[in-house]
């Protein structure tokens, strides 16, 4: 089934976005995206659902990357990036002007390829400077919640007693725990996470792609990987990106089983990417 | 190929001796002077030498006066000098950075006679009235603030741009980002910069005969002229006297030792936690 009205009258055969039938958390509407003069995302509609995990796949330099970081609002830091388009959160566009990205990216956190803890504080300071900086309330716990947070992330039982040691002291699986705990810090509704285990080895990875499917029950994911089999591993639902077209999107298992785009099925099997 | 391998070995032995010999070359005027000034300061110096005002033949003054000029200076030329650099590194990205960038550049090679009589003509004449310790912390500051605005600069570029989106990610504020993980950070570069910059303006010596003129009693208030080392060494080197000389060699000796020790003492005190 084709949606020609949700590619704006694009002649592209290959597309099939199948919109699902769900509100989504987070809903893009007609989005472009720029780096200068160069588009890096063209009319994009995604619905992502609420307490899922889904994915952002497709060949390097596809907007993938920018697709994310238009949901946190990230893509306007970079000098020359221009949008268009709605995001919704909650159905609320967040590039309305009575709205604060910062406010946007304390509900939509993120996790970044690179660990980046921060590397003038310790392992406990990385996962409070969330609260630390964007003030909190008087009453709050954070040695819980960094507890928590670090519990969550599956990390609480390697550092517990190295809390006062720099974040960058730990190995580089441990230190993408470490983020994704910081982002945790904070109760996000949204994790975005962008390709977070493409620096780390196979042991670490596995360890963070069974966090990811634990985090589905408290907060949406999304995860942009170029690597398929993780896809495939964690997701629920699949979107496949080229040339900063949304190509197909879809159920996880119906895309690698089943692809419907001729593009979906020769990335899938290797022909290009 | 073997007479060929010989030469190339030689050309590597040649180029490490003609390494050295400038590390000799750099290091010799270095040691000589430091020996010399050792050699002809240190037998004068005693307590009360350090202590006593000039009439009694002492850099007491002297002494209290630069450290009231590093210490008037700092305050002044630190903040601006560290603001103005994170303005360039951050938000530098548009024509008044460049034009400040270009102020920075041309304000690090004024020579600071000049910035002596400017600060003699606008505060001392203009505005006070009268020499002054104030006027000297202006004139000092003329030279801190574009040597620590552009170490700073420098040292914020090298704050990897991750770090910052981290920041930024957890949905903080710009300015507490910079404050709070970037500066960080940045540490130990800020804190190289701004000690160059002091050590530099400590040994000062032309805008301050300009500003604080020199006096051989201790601090009178901020519309007296004021006495400072580089300028009780200027004024000890033109007198007839071997005694006043050898004085002029003690103050500046007593001058290196001040800027090694602050120098020292701030590393020491701003360790950060995390040595990287």
């Amino acid at each position: 089934m084709k949606d020609s009205k949700a590619n704006g009258g694009n002649p592209a055969k290959n597309v099939h976005n199948e919109q699902p039938v769900f509100a989504g958390k987070i809903q893009s509407i007609g989005l472009n995206a720029w780096f200068g003069t160069k588009q890096a995302l063209k009319d994009i509609n995604l619905s992502v659902k609420a307490n899922s995990v889904t994915a952002v796949i497709g060949p390097s330099g596809c907007g993938k990357s920018t697709l994310i970081r238009c949901f946190n609002r990230m893509h306007e830091l970079v000098p020359g990036s221009k949008m268009s388009g709605q995001i919704l959160l909650d159905g609320k566009n967040i590039y309305d002007d009575d709205i604060d990205p910062v406010l946007i990216r304390r509900r939509v956190g993120m996790v970044f390829q690179k660990p980046n803890p921060f590397p003038t504080m310790s392992i406990y300071d990385n996962v409070a400077a969330g609260l630390k900086l964007t003030g909190m309330k008087k009453e709050t716990n954070l040695g819980e919640i960094v507890k928590q947070s670090l519990e969550r992330a599956t990390l609480w039982d390697e550092v517990k007693d190295d809390l006062k040691k720099p974040g960058t002291s730990i190995s580089g699986g441990q230190q993408q725990r470490l983020c994704i705990a910081r982002a945790i810090a904070l109760e996000p509704e949204v994790i975005l996470m962008d390709e977070p285990c493409s620096a780390l080895d196979p042991i670490a990875t596995a360890r963070i792609e069974e966090l990811i499917v634990s985090l589905k029950r408290d907060y949406t994911v999304v995860i942009v990987t170029h690597n398929m089999q993780q896809a495939a591993r964690v997701s629920d639902l699949t979107t496949f990106l080229y040339l900063g077209e949304l190509i197909e999107y879809g159920h996880t298992k119906d895309i690698f089983e089943n692809p419907k785009s001729e593009l979906t099925e020769k990335y899938l099997t290797g022909a290009f990417g | 190929m073997s007479s060929n391998y010989a030469f190339r070995k030689f050309k590597n032995r040649l180029f490490f001796f003609l390494c050295l010999f400038c590390v000799v070359v750099a290091i010799v005027p270095l040691l000589s002077i430091l020996y010399e000034v050792i050699l002809r300061g240190a037998p004068q110096l005693s307590l009360k030498f350090l202590t006593a005002n000039a009439l009694q033949g002492g850099i007491g003054p002297a002494i209290q006066g630069t450290l009231i000029m590093i210490g008037l200076t700092s305050v002044i030329g630190i903040p601006v000098g560290i603001l103005s650099g994170v303005y360039l590194a951050e938000f530098g990205n548009n024509k008044y950075a460049s034009a400040l960038r270009t102020v920075h550049n041309v304000l690090t090679e004024f020579p600071s006679i000049v910035v002596g009589i400017t600060a003699f003509s606008i505060v001392v004449v203009g505005i006070i009235g009268t020499y002054s310790p104030l006027a000297g912390a202006v004139a000092l500051s003329f030279i801190l603030i574009p040597i620590v605005a552009r170490t700073t600069e420098e040292s914020l570029k090298l704050v990897p741009d991750s770090i910052r989106e981290a920041s930024l990610a957890l949905g903080v504020h710009r300015w507490r980002t910079i404050l709070s993980v970037v500066l960080p950070t940045a540490r130990s570069g800020l804190i190289t910069g701004t000690l160059l910059a002091v050590a530099r303006i400590a040994g000062e010596t032309a805008p301050l005969l300009f500003t604080i003129l020199g006096n051989s009693y201790f601090f009178q208030g901020f519309n007296q002229p004021m006495d400072a080392l580089p300028i009780r060494i200027f004024l000890d080197s033109r007198q007839p006297s071997v005694e006043v000389q050898a004085q002029g060699w003690s103050a500046a000796l007593v001058l290196i030792l001040i800027v090694l020790s602050l120098s020292i003492s701030v590393r020491l005190a701003s360790r950060g936690r995390f040595t990287r």
